[in-house]
């Protein structure tokens, strides 16, 4: 048995890279655009308010698996045809996006109106006060509900293996399918998801204690 | 000093300013002329607009009519055309030029007491930052706090944030300085430090408008006090005649009667 499930695990490694791939590119991309758009929710005019907050409630309304057919499957019948890797990481980035945008108005909505004038007072710009004062201050608030966020995105990703994409988690199936070994092989990809989380959690801790300094 | 003659050319020039949150007309015509040099004082009953008027000023607060000159260019929007909004940069390096103290400090909690100076010198006025922590050491010295530059806001008494809170204002080198309240969210036995410096910059020559309850000391820093009631100027001149307990302006004598009674 042993030996078998040795044999298999350059595969599964491959699987796991795979995982990680998708992670990763959800993760950047979902901060990226959540950022912007949870910007323009507090301080855009009126329009782009509605426009993020109808964005926003929609997607967090739909289950992420009705997401990620309705991406592959649906969008097709629109003209717009993505290879399953990548509406696979679109549907999972909308879905992530939401939520950002969600963490950052809670973030940002935390400091003290007189923040911000006292960085208009000296004479800062908008970009100014949101990167030197806002920003920094809004960081700690963010930062926990984020990496949560983070190793959701990990343990979402094993989603995608339903468009038939090899991630860890296929690949588990797959090697369960040639080994009918399948307690030990589920244990082993449980092991991989905790540890992964479980060091984005640790490191979690550690960011949130350097940034203990802002005051409540 | 009583009444700022036309031909000197004001700093601070405020005319028929009015402003209406809603239903509520917060601020109906005023205005007001202010020389270089001068300090001036804005008393009267809470919900009179004077923090508003002061807020505008440097346009935290916009304006429904009326302009807002400081050294002859409009503060908060186009000179040309129609009345339009400056843009935001230039509505930031409209800002650099006025200095504003606030009732809560505001200071940036996560830059200690230096950091809170140098922000606006490194990033608005494009100094080095060994240039900025110079002038930030040296006006920290000015407020007495040269041994807490290192201090964050937290680990600071509220006087001493106030102090940093002016230092902040003033390392700008603003043509005009506005406080607002700069001393009632302070302890009692805090107020006086906080006063003390202002006390300096004035005679150092700084204009002020500040907004004050507290009497004897606008008594004595200010060369002119503005009462204003009900979104209005009520009355104005030189503090003798404005604190004088035989007004015949009937409100302003009222409020001094109360103020007397809840002070004593």
């Amino acid at each position: 048995m042993l030996t078998q499930i040795a044999y298999a695990l350059p595969f599964l490694a491959q699987g796991f890279a795979l995982t990680l791939w998708v992670s990763l590119l959800v993760v950047v991309f979902s901060l990226i655009a959540g950022v912007i758009m949870g910007v323009g929710l507090v301080y855009g005019p009126i329009p782009l308010q509605w426009a993020v907050r109808i964005f926003s409630d929609t997607i967090r309304g739909i289950p992420i698996l009705v997401l990620i057919f309705f991406v592959y499957y649906g969008l097709p019948a629109v003209g717009l045809h993505l290879p399953s890797f990548w509406a696979a990481v679109l549907a999972l980035t909308l879905f992530k996006t939401a939520q950002v945008v969600e963490y950052l108005r809670g973030a940002v909505g935390s400091i003290p109106r007189g923040q911000s004038e006292a960085a208009m007072a000296i004479g800062l710009t908008f970009r100014q006060r949101l990167a030197y004062v806002i920003f920094p201050q809004a960081f700690r608030r963010f930062l926990p509900p984020w990496i949560n966020g983070v190793t959701d995105a990990v343990k979402g990703s094993a989603l995608v293996s339903l468009l038939g994409i090899t991630d860890l988690m296929q690949a588990i199936n797959q090697v369960i399918g040639r080994t009918y070994e399948a307690m030990p092989l589920y244990v082993l990809g449980a092991l991989i998801y905790f540890a992964v989380n479980y060091a984005l959690s640790l490191a979690s801790r550690r960011l949130e204690r350097r940034f203990s300094f802002i005051r409540e | 000093m009583s009444t700022s003659s036309t031909n000197i050319p004001a700093l601070l020039d405020v005319t028929d300013v009015s402003k209406s949150f809603g239903t509520v007309q917060v601020l109906r015509s005023v205005s007001l002329r202010v020389a270089r040099g001068e300090v001036v004082t804005v008393i009267g009953p809470s919900g009179s607009g004077k923090t508003t008027l002061l807020r505008c000023v440097n346009f935290l607060e916009s304006y429904d009519s009326g302009s807002i000159r400081i050294d002859g260019k409009e503060v908060g929007f186009r000179e040309t055309g129609a009345r339009q909004r400056r843009g935001e940069r230039d509505l930031a390096a409209m800002r650099a030029e006025t200095g504003m103290v606030f009732q809560s400090f505001n200071l940036f909690p996560h830059l200690t007491a230096a950091g809170n100076i140098m922000l606006g010198l490194t990033k608005v006025r494009g100094k080095s930052r060994a240039e900025a922590r110079t002038i930030a050491d040296h006006w920290l010295g000015r407020v007495g706090l040269a041994h807490k530059a290192d201090s964050l806001p937290a680990e600071l008494s509220g006087g001493q944030q106030q102090r940093v809170g002016i230092a902040r204002a003033v390392a700008m080198g603003p043509k005009i300085l506005l406080l607002d309240e700069i001393t009632s969210a302070l302890d009692p036995e805090l107020v006086g430090e906080v006063l003390e410096v202002v006390r300096s910059l004035a005679e150092d020559g700084m204009t002020m408008v500040m907004v004050t309850h507290e009497m004897a000391f606008a008594r004595d820093a200010s060369s002119r006090i503005i009462f204003m009631a009900d979104g209005g100027v009520s009355a104005a001149g030189p503090p003798s005649e404005i604190l004088a307990a035989d007004t015949d302006n009937e409100r302003l004598r009222t409020f001094l009667a109360r103020f007397r009674a809840s002070h004593f």
